[in-house]
């Protein structure tokens, strides 16, 4: 499993019901079955995705998470998932409204756009940057809405999410415990995991 | 495991001792059903796969001329290596099992209309009366397209958990005004035809057939899209190039839909078009949704939804009221709305995208543990 999703993973308590949006071949909700009694399901648009989600035994549907979380109930699962996926997302903040209305509980990982690397990147050399976080070429990448660490606090708490907890990740994905990273997130970190709760 | 095909079977289920006891508290006193079954059932008995059929089919799901044969089979998303597959003719039907156009023992003449209005609910019964006769408590799953899973559902919520898995293919919950109103002029044409005397056509000697191939037409129409129409026919002559421009068939579509109305003839029968079309208009299991939802709460069916994106009699927004209560009961559900040129025949072809995902959810059943 990617690190961020062991990460992802060590955050939904026991036996909770889940729902993974963009959930792709289905491998957190099904660690999360297996190894930690939770249901719940998942959301995948693509084909692949959704038949090695079938093959694996975990439910989900297909659909666009930009058509919105209509179709769910307020607080029909315990924690909403969103993992490296809202930067690929049309309507950001529509999104984030419908986690925080599903579940009272919502975890979110994001890549920092504002990490030294890439700022170096297009600052002095010119081009669009990439990274190991970030690594597809401007024309190719499916993100259209990448942020920063502060874009993100900001939106979300905009949108009434209360941020309870934020793991900082390196460039390899891991946590770290810097304190240097911690003292400047928005520059050093590569990306962030939050748990979120309703302000 | 070798695979076997069965030729269809009868069996008595009901007898005037041990009477069908209908939802609505009628009695038929004997009730005969004609199934057949494929492949070898495991010693455990752990690998049935119970199918119901949809309004006009029959027991013959599987094998040369099954009408399921494209996905069911040996090799086939639903494997008859693997699993011991039943189909049998549905309460009302007219293919061996007991319906109007059987003998009531009351009276030494088909029923007529005189057979008792039945729901979905009698339909599962009936089911279930055919697994006990075989010896099975548990299908490890149960399949059905369009009224098949309407019987589906309403197997799960009247006995949550006996299933273990469920797939129901562009099925409805509740028809809507539009499905009714087909339905209502499909029977008016047969109960309207001169030959249908009351539905006692059989001791006339004759046949509402002028009605019931009408109610066929109207009904093919609503089983294709526009776009599949559009590619089968579009506005191709009959005969020749030049339109005879008279009001007999001239157009492709009208020889087609003639055809199909004829061949409709030879393995139909009108009343028990009434009964089982009326069946679906009554079919509501979610009018009490709380009720629903507390039933099938905790039962743990890991249920497979699927819609065609062309199925314009049961449209996506049909399967989406049934996925939605299936999650407010806390049912695992897979959900996909599949594209398809076909319209609601989707189910009966060979489509990929949907034979793989019937393929990857039965693959699972055998082998996992259950994701509840």
């Amino acid at each position: 499993m990617r690190s961020d999703l062991a990460l992802t993973a060590g955050l939904v308590p026991h036996g909770s019901r889940v729902l993974d949006l963009g959930c792709g071949d289905g491998a957190l909700l099904a660690h999360l079955i297996e190894q930690r009694g939770c249901s719940g399901q998942g959301v995948e648009i693509s084909d692949e995705g959704v038949l090695a989600c079938i093959t694996a035994g975990v439910p989900v549907e297909q659909g666009d998470i930009d058509d919105g979380l209509d179709e769910f109930d307020p607080d029909s699962f315990d924690v909403v998932v969103l993992s490296q996926t809202l930067q690929t997302t049309h309507r950001p903040a529509s999104v984030l409204d419908g986690m925080l209305r599903v579940a009272p509980a919502s975890i979110v990982s994001i890549p920092n756009f504002a990490h030294w690397r890439l700022r170096a990147g297009l600052a002095l050399g010119g081009r669009m940057p990439s990274s190991r976080t970030l690594p597809a070429t401007w024309y190719g990448t499916p993100n259209i809405h990448l942020c920063t660490i502060a874009d993100f606090e900001e939106l979300a708490t905009a949108r009434g999410a209360r941020l309870i907890e934020r793991i900082l990740l390196d460039e390899g994905g891991e946590p770290t415990r810097s304190r240097v990273v911690a003292a400047r997130p928005n520059v050093l970190a590569a990306g962030a995991i939050y748990r979120l709760g309703r302000a | 495991m070798s695979s076997t095909t069965s030729q269809t079977q009868r069996v008595v289920l009901f007898t005037e001792h041990d009477p069908l006891v209908l939802e609505s508290g009628e009695t038929i006193a004997l009730v005969e059903v004609a199934y057949a079954t494929y492949g070898v059932l495991a010693d455990d008995r752990s690998n049935v796969v119970y199918v119901c059929h949809a309004l006009t089919g029959d027991a013959n799901v599987s094998g040369e001329d099954g009408w399921w044969s494209t996905l069911i089979g040996p090799g086939r998303p639903i494997d008859t290596d693997r699993f011991f597959v039943i189909c049998s003719n549905l309460l009302g039907g007219c293919n061996g099992t007991t319906g109007p156009s059987s003998i009531d023992p009351k009276t030494g003449k088909p029923y007529g209309l005189s057979f008792p209005l039945f729901t979905v609910r009698d339909l599962v019964t009936v089911h279930r009366a055919l697994l006990a006769q075989l010896g099975i408590e548990r299908p490890a799953a149960a399949i059905g397209g369009s009224v098949g899973g309407m019987q589906v559902l309403q197997w799960m919520l009247d006995f949550p958990g006996e299933l273990g898995a469920a797939a129901v293919v562009c099925a409805s919950a509740r028809l809507t005004a539009q499905n009714i109103a087909f339905s209502a002029v499909a029977r008016a044409a047969i109960m309207e035809d001169v030959n249908f005397h009351g539905g006692d056509y059989y001791e006339h000697g004759v046949r509402p057939d002028r009605g019931l191939s009408l109610a066929r037409r109207i009904a093919h129409i609503t089983y294709l899209s526009e776009q599949s129409m559009r590619q089968k026919f579009g506005r191709r002559l009959q005969h020749g190039d030049a339109p005879h421009r008279g009001f007999e068939v001239d157009f492709a579509v009208e020889s087609y839909l003639e055809h199909q109305g004829e061949s409709f003839l030879h393995r139909f029968d009108a009343n028990s078009y009434l009964y089982l079309t009326r069946v679906m208009d009554y079919f509501d299991p979610f009018g009490d949704l709380a009720g629903a939802v507390e039933r099938l709460r905790g039962s743990g069916t890991h249920t497979l939804v699927i819609s065609f994106d062309t199925d314009w009699r049961f449209d996506t927004a049909h399967s989406r009221e049934i996925v939605h209560a299936l999650q407010a009961a806390r049912l695992p559900v897979t959900f996909r709305e599949i594209a398809s040129p076909h319209g609601h025949d989707s189910f009966l072809l060979e489509v990929p995208e949907y034979h793989r995902t019937v393929a990857a959810f039965f693959g699972r059943l055998t082998s996992a543990p259950r994701a509840v």
